[in-house]
């Protein structure tokens, strides 16, 4: 092949790299410009404070902002302990064998597990067999099991980070092994396991099929956050209004404005860990 | 703290940290144990042949059918449909990202990506509902776009960041001295591309693949909204679908407890999970095969 002809189809193969690449970044786009455009004029502080009316055909969110709120609270309360203790166990103590690679695989295996069959597993776990019936504790326990893959991944991850000469420092002037681990380990690691946490705890906000039957709720009527009731979730609220309710074009602006506020908590939950994250390598070099 | 007391306290919490990672490997086989000991249940009423070769799934007739394959096609199309899509486009980029792109861009592109992962995937599948569904009936010429194409090209969408981030890894890992070989005796950047770096790269990619497979078997929200639903064997990617992960989250709020219809849904579940798991597998396979490769 002449080297003209060859320049002119490198263009081309080129541009077909960056045409997927665009085409990838243009979707991110459609659903930030569609969500945004439509969803802003319906944004107001009454819409984020005021509680569904009429049918949910007038009023605002307020129900579901506080029932995701409470749910991403238990959530948090339950696998961020459990996650952490479990990666601190399989980085600190466990020894290579055969119960550690079971247990390190039984993780990857739950990572992979469809977000609906752990909605199965928390109905009859959590629904039937401990009788907390279809609630916010059982929803939120059902997120939490769905999340520990995640934590117990990245704050490992972050623990690894961590030279073991500074373990052995603290171990050399006499701390135990815990007291090394609570003083020096986690201290140094913090920065990246919240980074971990708040982002598995931004994918558990944003989940609806797990929430489907343990506890999610089309309508609730006057307060909500009880954990032994069940609850109004950001997630849910936007399939029902799109899909579910009886006059779907009536609601469109709500379902618009619910999906706005759901991507910018998520959005806003990221940009966290990402400073975190940033602040962390700047301090580490 | 007396010395006696902080010795304990230290044995305390190992075994506290212990009782945490066994807790793990319960968990797992909780899940396990719950789907199948339904399943069993669901086969002492239904021949294990009917449930998979049954053409019809009509849990609620007078004359109840269990037949999965419907379901099971359902869910092939659309991940097929979604990995026809996010193949090309999620390995192209990946090229570019780890090929082409200057640091700079480099830094714009990842945060993007992983954008495109964080939305939920009620959001994408409220997209479909309000983007997709009236793009495709215009051009199609139907009466609604909520079909299999519809829910093929979410799922793309879903699946890419997955497949992007793998996929860069791999390539972006395939030694130096390998463009470098290739360069030498005269080939170009593209040459050098698909020549040597994708396959050199290739378990790695693979790997990339199955794990969005993976990813588009288990999605509920998006398939659930956006694939109208029909439990009938599909024709084409223009027939409305219902996924076996749509099946289960519409069926099991309508259920009575304890029914064969309710075991039915365990089944499926069992079914599901074998899929995601076989496609995970096979995706660490490759990692691991990639990872093996490139060590020495």
């Amino acid at each position: 092949m002449q080297f003209k002809s060859r320049a002119l189809s490198s263009v081309i193969e080129w541009g077909s790299l960056l045409l997927s690449t665009g085409l990838v970044c243009f979707f991110l786009v459609v659903v930030i410009w569609e969500i945004a455009s439509k969803g802003a004029s319906v944004l107001s502080w009454e819409f984020l404070f005021a509680v569904p009316s009429e049918g949910m055909t007038q009023g605002g969110i307020l129900t579901p902002i506080i029932g995701t709120v409470v749910l991403t609270l238990i959530t948090a309360l339950f696998a961020i302990p459990f996650g952490v203790c479990c990666a601190i166990y399989l980085h600190e103590y466990a020894e290579d064998n055969w119960l550690t690679r079971t247990i390190r695989a039984s993780i990857r295996n739950l990572s992979g597990v469809p977000s609906i069959i752990y909605g199965l597993f928390g109905l009859a776990l959590f629904v039937q067999a401990m009788e907390f019936g279809t609630s916010l504790l059982a929803a939120g326990l059902t997120l939490g099991l769905l999340s520990l893959p995640y934590i117990i991944t990245t704050t490992e991850e972050a623990l690894m980070r961590i030279p073991n000469s500074t373990r052995e420092a603290a171990l050399a002037v006499g701390a135990t092994k815990f007291e090394t681990i609570k003083d020096v380990v986690i201290p140094s690691a913090m920065s990246g396991i919240l980074t971990g946490v708040v982002l598995t705890l931004s994918r558990a906000a944003g989940e609806t099929a797990p929430i489907l039957f343990t506890g999610a709720a089309f309508y609730i009527n006057g307060s909500t956050g009880y954990i032994n009731q069940e609850f109004m979730a950001l997630p849910y609220h936007l399939y029902m209004l799109s899909t579910q309710h009886q006059s779907i074009d009536e609601v469109r602006p709500i379902a618009y404005g619910t999906a706005l506020v759901l991507v910018i908590v998520v959005f806003l939950l990221n940009l966290t860990a990402f400073y975190i994250r940033y602040k962390y390598r700047k301090n580490e070099v | 703290m007396k010395y006696k007391s902080r010795l304990s306290l230290d044995l305390c919490f190992k075994y506290i940290f212990k009782a945490t990672g066994l807790m793990v490997l319960a968990l797992l086989g909780g899940i396990l144990a719950m789907l199948v000991y339904n399943s069993f249940s669901f086969f002492l009423d239904v021949k294990p042949l009917d449930f998979i070769t049954g053409m019809e799934w009509n849990p609620t007739a007078n004359n109840p059918k269990y037949g999965m394959l419907p379901l099971i096609l359902s869910t092939t199309l659309v991940t097929f449909g979604a990995m026809l899509i996010a193949i090309p486009l999620g390995i192209g980029t990946a090229a570019y990202i780890a090929d082409y792109a200057s640091p700079r861009v480099k830094n714009i592109l990842k945060p993007t990506i992983e954008m495109l992962a964080a939305i939920p995937s009620v959001v994408i599948g409220f997209l479909g509902i309000v983007v997709v569904s009236p793009g495709i009936a215009n051009m199609a010429d139907l009466s609604n776009g909520l079909n299999a194409l519809n829910g093929a090209i979410l799922l793309a969408v879903m699946a890419l960041p997955t497949i992007i981030t793998v996929a860069e890894d791999a390539i972006h890992a395939v030694p130096k001295t390998y463009k470098e070989a290739s360069y030498g005796v005269g080939a170009t950047k593209w040459q050098t591309l698909r020549k040597v770096v994708i396959p050199a790269a290739a378990p790695g990619i693979i790997a990339a693949v199955m794990l969005g497979v993976g990813r588009a078997i288990g999605e509920t929200m998006t398939v659930l909204m956006a694939t109208g639903n029909a439990s009938i064997i599909p024709s084409g990617f223009f027939d409305s679908v219902k996924t076996m992960t749509a099946t289960i989250a519409i069926e099991m709020g309508e259920v009575p407890y304890q029914t064969t219809h309710y075991y039915a849904l365990y089944a499926l579940a069992t079914v599901l999970f074998l899929m995601t798991l076989i496609a995970n597998m096979l995706g660490e396979y490759f990692i691991n095969r990639f990872r093996k490769y490139h060590a020495v």
